[in-house]
């Protein structure tokens, strides 16, 4: 866990003592200083509606976060997820336009994530390409590819039914976004906490030659990620099209580094290794609640991308001031 | 253990708030959201400065101006959101995406808040009426009573368009055509097409005045065309001889007043626009007016507008712009 200590304890701190001074805890602590600090601010904030849209801010972005956040660990990046979202959200436009019916969409544009995945993946693993100039590549090639099929042009005419992914709640003011998001969640802390696999992405992370030599097949397992980073582009491009109710090539600009940002401010890091799932939970919550807490105060859009910038230094930056302070 | 405390913490704590919460949810003020595409553009800062004057002459309004950080329909989406929680009266739009918004504003018309969008509208069914700063037919008769203006004894005018197939411009030069009559003594003598690239339009402009050693005026209803238009006046060295107007930007014309290649052309005014859609807003939040098709709607100093059977609306005659006024609009747009 505490990968960055580099003294040698003398005695093992109690489980409470390690949950407590644990990142997730910080982090925590944030979140809920900035529901306080919003519920103070604005007499807005605190309305079940209100707090529901306000999820709409990151639910899809999130979604994708989960993925990336095992690539990360992993050691490795997907820059491209944005553009896959444009992709797959053409690909499911183009379909709409010749009467495909919602099931045929869904299966479409997770289709097409999956397709990006594996194209990322190919030449990531087999080509041994570094990842981080792959998905730049592809970032401009996925999105080049939409916004030549569609130029100036939009799509449009999506189902009702299809707008449920988007719209719908499941239950009062839980919308299904809502829903998958706490799914997938629980589904990727399993995967990554909880199963061999898992184990095997933070030793990736740590050590890929090592992994190799304890027979962890390395390249396979880091070509899975790339697919279920796809995957979750996929959903999220699924979700977001369904929000939108149409599909232009500009769609989720900007969003790859919104995510990236999510993954580190969550814990994760970014040199690969470490990082968790609950971590990146509260990391999405803290960026949705800031976010929509400076939203509603007005606060123009520039001063809100410092204030993300400001809160992820800082809060990157306080533990190890705080190690460094304790090492004296 | 530690989480379950903050967890009764938060919710005594939300509890509490939100007793307070509705409480001060009272408004004296109409708070009126003016939504742009992206905050930092020129032209949008003028309809904001448009709008403060409208609530200053309307007083008791309040003006919300925001956007968001660059043209993306899910950026404005995420400030619409957050005007909708905060229950402003109205939102007035211009769109980055006539339908992305769309199931968004019909959320707030739900929660009975008014929405108009201007400038770049939004779909029927996401608003109550859509302002356009102008109409294909003002803006036909306005370009060619630019020519006109300057030439009261007639004379040759030629037409610089964008391409064969622009659908504005097209439209723009058949409203002109059927005005004509109103112009004796002024002939169009052509058209040429410039495919609004500026090296195209300056040849086609140059090919002109050969043609037509008489030429007294070029129409250019596009903004590459008109500038690439004065600048060949300028280099035939028959500024004064042939007056170029039509369609441009303030910003990009400022060079072809000061050396008279142009003595004046035409677009809307940023500030009047932001004017209107204050007025309107409030007009239709206050219930003094309603949006149907057939309504008029008093909108100040501008005039009054008539919504059409789409329940939009043009606002005026396209802003002329000369040497009068060029210093104080070119740093805008």
């Amino acid at each position: 866990m505490s990968s960055t200590d580099r003294f040698i304890p003398d005695r093992l701190r109690s489980p409470f003592e390690q949950r407590l001074k644990s990142w997730e805890t910080l982090l925590l602590a944030v979140a809920i200083a900035i529901f306080v600090a919003n519920s103070f601010a604005s007499p807005y904030f605190l309305n079940a509606w209100n707090l529901s849209d306000a999820t709409f801010n990151f639910t899809e972005k999130a979604m994708i976060a989960f993925a990336m956040a095992l690539l990360i660990i992993s050691g490795e990046i997907d820059l491209s997820v944005a553009s896959i979202i444009a992709l797959a959200s053409t690909a499911m436009g183009a379909a709409v336009q010749v009467g495909i019916g919602t099931p045929g969409l869904v299966l479409i544009g997770l289709g097409v994530g999956l397709i990006c995945g594996a194209f990322n993946g190919v030449l990531v693993t087999r080509l041994g390409l570094p990842s981080i100039v792959v998905t730049i590549g592809t970032m401009s090639l996925f999105r080049g590819i939409s916004s030549i099929v569609l130029g100036d042009q939009a799509y449009r005419g999506y189902p009702d039914s299809f707008s449920w992914f988007g719209q719908g709640y499941v239950w009062w003011v839980i919308s299904f976004e809502f829903v998958l998001f706490a799914i997938i969640a629980l589904i990727y802390a399993v995967l990554l906490h909880k199963t061999n696999f898992g184990r095997a992405v933070y030793a990736i992370g740590n050590n890929a030659t090592g992994a190799m030599f304890s027979g962890i097949r390395v390249q396979r397992v880091k070509f899975i990620l790339f697919l279920l980073t796809g995957l979750m582009s996929g959903v999220a491009a699924i979700c977001l099209t369904a929000r939108l109710g149409s599909t232009r090539p500009s769609i989720a600009t900007g969003w790859e580094l919104e995510i990236v940002t999510m993954v580190v401010l969550g814990g994760v890091s970014i040199l690969g290794g470490s990082g968790t799932i609950v971590g990146v939970v509260i990391a999405a919550f803290v960026m949705g609640l800031v976010t929509f807490g400076l939203g509603l105060l007005n606060v123009p859009g520039i001063v809100m991308s410092i204030v993300i910038g400001a809160l992820l230094i800082g809060v990157i930056a306080l533990p190890r001031l705080w190690t460094m302070w304790r090492g004296r | 253990m530690k989480r379950r405390t903050f967890t009764k913490l938060t919710a005594g704590l939300s509890l509490a708030a939100s007793l307070f919460g509705t409480t001060a949810m009272a408004q004296d003020n109409m708070r009126i959201a003016l939504v742009v595409k992206a905050l930092g553009i020129g032209f949008f800062e003028a309809a904001a400065e448009g709008a403060e004057e409208a609530a200053k002459e309307l007083g008791g309004v309040e003006i919300i101006y925001t956007g968001p950080t660059d043209t993306t329909a899910e950026g404005q989406i995420e400030v619409i959101n957050s005007l909708i929680a905060q229950g402003v009266d109205a939102i007035a739009v211009s769109a980055n995406d006539t339908d992305a918004l769309v199931p968004t504003l019909k959320k707030a018309m739900q929660r009975g808040i008014t929405v108009i969008s201007w400038d770049s509208g939004v779909a029927e069914e996401g608003r109550q009426m859509h302002l356009n700063p102008s109409s294909n037919a003002l803006i036909g008769n306005m370009i060619i009573k630019l020519a006109a203006d300057h030439l009261p004894d007639g004379g040759d005018v030629a037409v610089l368009s964008a391409t064969t197939t622009s659908t504005n411009q097209n439209i723009w030069i058949e409203e002109m055509t059927k005005v004509m009559g109103n112009y004796p003594g002024i002939n169009v003598v052509g058209t040429v097409y410039g495919d609004d690239l500026a090296d195209k339009s300056y040849r086609e402009a140059t090919g002109l005045m050969q043609s037509y050693p008489d030429l007294d005026a070029i129409i250019a209803p596009t903004s590459v065309g008109i500038v690439a238009a004065a600048q060949a006046v300028v280099d035939a060295g028959k500024v004064g001889q042939v007056n170029v107007t039509g369609l441009g930007l303030p910003s990009e014309m400022a060079g072809a007043i000061e050396n008279g290649a142009s003595q004046s052309f035409a677009i809307w005014n940023p500030i009047d626009l932001g004017y209107s859609a204050a007025m309107i807003a409030h007009a239709l939040a206050s219930g003094a007016a309603t949006a149907e098709p057939g309504a008029e709607i008093s909108i100040g100093r501008v005039g009054t507008i008539t919504l059409d059977e789409s329940t939009s609306a043009a606002m005026a005659d396209p802003f002329v712009y000369d040497a009068s006024n060029i210093e104080q609009f070119k740093s805008i747009f």
